[in-house]
């Protein structure tokens, strides 16, 4: 058989698997192809992310106004529960999981992913953990309703039944993400074209290379927490209970010590999406590349030495505050660094401000705002006026909302016209950038002010001088919250039809994955491509 | 070059002012910034705030301003040329050290004004703060006072059917008291599930972790009423539990002191004297029953009764509440179910509240048993069924000989 035609034929579609809906199922269920999983993926957050936007609102129009109006408190513990777990999980884990699917091989020079049945397996164990999850709300005594971060002992002794379904969930969730991060290390060691070496790799792809190790390490720590819940929940354990010689701190410590690494998983992807996209619309190279990739091995590494500072009010002692006082502050020096090489890179280039552009902008400002006000929060005895505040909600919303999902909405769009060969529509995305970007900080921006005069986080109803700004805020959010079907109408629009674009989509486009056609072939590079120089 | 200058210092002026002159207002409805309080840490901690606000403001006009220059005149429909230099070690090295040398002029004041803030010693007050959901208990320990401090914002206000006072959740029955100008120590505590004790004028929070105490301090420097909330989820009533503080003077406090502790006594007496329990009508029993379930109760049984099973078991038609004999029902309220969310009221409802609820919970939400329960059954179930916890000398004991 001539090879060719092998390759011809599973050039721009996966075996076929029959016709009708059977065959669509099959189709999707079955593929082990990067894109169509990458694809799944994708779907899935943006799906989430309406899911879970839907929660913050219901959550804003309760404290649109003082007094007991929609949601019974109960209820509204289940929203800032679920809109934590489902935002962190099933939206931005997996918008980059889904984004380094499609770009990874394509950026190294590679055909697939290293691990195609794993790769599938990791994405469809998600819809199902996620519909465990949801479907704890409608379980007797309801969902989980003690915060994400669960902390014992309301979420052992004093939870509901369903805790245990969201346990399950949070153990399939970290499943997926262990052999996701296989899959992306795999790959991303052993699938490069030849002359593709470690420091020619794309900035996206090294900061997921970190993530994805950060994710191995800390998935377990999580999984062992939650199973030590589980136990005390029903084993007769006393791991989170002083009565029986435990401690409830302990729980603290082993989910922050992944869960302060999980806010880097969450933001180095970020990064890298940002490191991509103002080199491309700046027409000028990433400055101080090899810099970037210290910064980012720097503050992976810190990460791990840092948790307790989400704790510094628990009474832990003044070493260990001190300790991780000094540790948290290191982290802003390797983030600055990042910031100045953006600036850096954006000084005397030739830009211009096409969306992804806009978004990667907004991006370097407001997630700087974000790491200021983080730098105020590692000074224990501010943040001992901080901690469980609004002060606290605005700032890591800051980081996660104008920072991590801004750099999804620049990748997306970065990108899009390269996945689907379709350009977006451009005034359309403009409209979504700028409602997004201003109603984002009038939403965020004067959380700050209701933490600093008093308001705790996670209450249902205030006191009457927080009224003004809680109305402002809710405002913003709605604005934001609907701001953002623009982008799923954009995006979708996009798939089905538009305008044809060809390999190389953007002007100052560089790297492997603008050699390709748009959209790239099934199976990215079949034959390993030359490296010329890259960067 | 002056331009820039002048825009820096009105931009610094600018937002200095915005912040400094709201911070003194009370209940300001547009505070922007921290509390300044009135404590010596308090006051530490909003210079620190403000210094590092200070710190980031000049970091975010550097960076942000040469951004935003290049984003003008770097264009490309300017007709701006991309220039081809991307990497300099030099300057690189400058970034790594300029920031490290900020965070070390950070890290002085911070670290001194926590080993202040962490300083208990040589207190001359010692006060035992206790989170319970959804409520505050406190023991001066010198003084042999004890008292709950609930919420006492009317539910009809929170169920917008009456004017929401100034105060607004941010009231209590009992506030605590405490002397201005002396060393008060904190320890706190908490029975169930994590609280945080948070007075942001007395530069405090602290989180009230059961089974383990931690400590923090003040020196209340003015006369005054200070408020907080608990600040760690901690379940339906979360939002609901206030402190308020209120500094008085020290003869004041004194005076305080001996009163409390008068009434104090009175309530013991009132709660175990048979002889003195007040019979109640029925209508009196219910409209106080009535007005207490809702306000502790209904958190978890719900207003009508219906409970959130399996978590809070219904009221409405269960064993308990319709069952026989009624001590059972009492003694639940009395001493609480251990291992359940169902927690001791023997020190915060009188014998006449325990009667009023006990009958709203019999004859509301069609459980109609018609019966009525007086104080005087209360007060005989305390004196029969509630035993003070002995002292054990362990050297008394065979073994320690």
């Amino acid at each position: 058989m001539n090879p060719d035609i092998t390759i011809d034929t599973h050039l721009d579609h996966g075996p076929e698997q029959g016709k009708g809906f059977i065959g669509f199922v099959k189709r999707w269920l079955y593929t082990t192809n990067h894109k169509d999983i990458g694809t799944l993926y994708l779907l899935l957050a943006l799906l989430n992310f309406f899911v879970a936007g839907g929660m913050a609102l219901l959550i804003r129009l309760e404290l649109f106004q003082p007094g007991h109006r929609f949601l019974d408190p109960n209820t509204y513990n289940q929203m800032t529960t679920m809109h934590g777990l489902i935002m962190l999980f099933g939206v931005i884990m997996p918008a980059f999981t889904g984004m380094a699917n499609w770009q990874i091989p394509m950026m190294i020079g590679a055909p697939d992913m290293a691990l195609p049945r794993l790769n599938n397996w990791s994405f469809w164990i998600l819809p199902f953990a996620f519909l465990l999850l949801m479907s704890t709300m409608f379980h007797a005594g309801g969902g989980p309703n003690f915060g994400w971060t669960m902390y014992a002992p309301l979420s052992t002794k004093f939870a509901p039944p369903s805790t245990d379904f969201m346990i399950f969930s949070v153990h399939m969730m970290g499943i997926s993400s262990i052999m996701g991060s296989i899959n992306i290390i795999a790959t991303i060691l052993n699938m490069r074209a030849p002359g593709m070496t470690m420091m020619k790799l794309p900035m996206f792809v090294w900061t997921w290379l970190v993530t994805a190790f950060l994710l191995i390490a800390i998935m377990p720590v999580l999984a062992g927490a939650v199973t030590m819940m589980l136990a005390d929940r029903h084993f007769g354990t006393s791991f989170f209970e002083a009565a029986g010689g435990g401690d409830p701190i302990l729980f603290q410590h082993l989910f922050w010590f992944f869960g302060h690494p999980e806010v880097y998983v969450l933001v180095l992807p970020a990064f890298g999406v940002i490191s991509e996209v103002i080199p491309t619309f700046s027409r000028k190279k990433l400055f101080g590349y090899n810099f970037m990739v210290y910064a980012t091995l720097c503050i992976a590494i810190l990460s791990f030495i840092v948790w307790a500072h989400h704790m510094f009010t628990t009474g832990i002692p003044l070493g260990a505050e001190l300790f991780f006082m000094y540790a948290t502050m290191l982290i802003s020096v390797p983030t600055g660094i990042k910031v100045f090489n953006w600036v850096s890179t954006m000084f005397r280039g030739a830009m211009t401000f096409e969306t992804p552009m806009l978004f990667a902008v907004a991006f370097v400002f407001m997630f700087t705002f974000g790491g200021f006000t983080g730098l105020m929060l590692s000074l224990v005895p501010a943040d001992y006026q901080y901690q469980d505040t609004y002060f606290v909600v605005g700032h890591f919303h800051y980081v996660l909302v104008p920072g991590v999902v801004f750099s999804l909405m620049a990748g997306t769009y970065y990108w899009l016209p390269k996945w689907t060969g379709h350009m977006y529509n451009e005034a359309l995305g403009k409209i979504h950038f700028w409602l997004s970007a201003i109603s984002v900080n009038v939403l965020f921006f004067p959380m700050h002010f209701l933490g600093l005069a008093g308001m705790p986080r996670r209450i249902p109803d205030y006191a009457l001088q927080f009224t003004n700004f809680n109305v402002i805020v809710s405002i913003g959010a709605f604005i934001f919250g609907f701001s953002q079907l623009l982008f799923a109408w954009n995006v979708i629009r996009t798939i089905r039809a538009g305008q044809k674009v060809d390999g190389k989509v953007w002007e100052g486009s560089h790297g492997l994955e603008w050699t390709l056609s748009s959209p790239p072939p099934y199976h990215s590079f079949t034959v390993p491509p030359t490296i010329h120089s890259i960067q | 070059m002056l331009k820039i200058g002048l825009i820096k210092k009105a931009f610094l002026v600018f937002f200095c002012s915005m912040f400094i002159n709201l911070a003194f207002a009370q209940a300001d409805n547009w505070q922007l910034n921290m509390f300044k309080g009135v404590t010596p840490v308090s006051r530490d901690i909003y210079h620190l705030h403000m210094i590092a606000m200070l710190v980031c403001a000049i970091i975010g006009i550097v960076v942000f301003g040469i951004m935003i220059y290049s984003l003008i005149y770097h264009r490309k429909s300017k007709g701006h040329k991309a220039a081809h230099f991307h990497d300099n070690t030099r300057l690189e090295i400058v970034w790594t050290i300029i920031p490290f040398l900020i965070l070390l002029g950070l890290a002085f004041p911070a670290t001194r004004t926590l080993i202040k803030a962490d300083n208990t010693e040589r207190a001359e007050v010692t006060i035992k703060v206790v989170g319970s959901q959804w409520k505050w208990e406190y023991f001066y320990l010198d003084e042999g006072i004890h008292f709950y401090s609930n919420l006492s914002t009317p539910f009809k206000a929170i169920e917008n059917k009456v004017q929401k006072g100034e105060n607004y959740l941010l009231e209590v029955d009992n506030e605590i008291v405490l002397p201005t100008h002396k060393k008060i120590r904190f320890l706190v505590t908490a029975n169930d599930v994590i609280h945080s004790w948070w007075v942001p004028e007395l530069g405090i929070k602290r989180d009230a972790i059961p089974g383990f105490m931690h400590e923090s301090w003040a020196r209340i420097e003015k006369e005054g009423v200070y408020r907080g909330q608990c600040t760690e989820l901690c379940g339906i009533g979360h939002g609901y539990m206030p402190i308020v503080v209120r500094a008085v003077s020290e003869e004041d406090f004194k005076v305080w002191v001996k009163a409390q502790r008068e009434k104090q006594e009175q309530w013991n007496n009132l709660q175990t004297d048979l002889s003195k329990q007040r019979q109640m009508t029925r209508h009196e029993l219910m409209s106080l029953g009535k007005k207490r379930y809702r306000e502790v109760c209904a958190f978890c049984h719900r207003e009508d009764g219906t409970g959130l099973p399996p978590m809070y078991p219904a009221l409405k038609g269960s064993s308990v509440a319709v069952g026989y004999p009624i001590s059972r029902h009492s003694l639940m309220i009395l001493n609480g179910s251990p291992g359940s969310a169902m927690q001791s009221y023997q020190y915060m409802f009188s014998n006449e509240e325990i009667a009023a609820i006990v009958t709203y919970e019999r004859n509301a939400w069609e459980n109609n048993t018609n019966d009525l329960v007086q104080p005087i059954d209360i007060a005989k179930l305390r004196v029969t069924n509630i035993h003070q916890p002995k002292l054990v000398k362990k050297s008394k004991l065979g073994g320690l000989k």
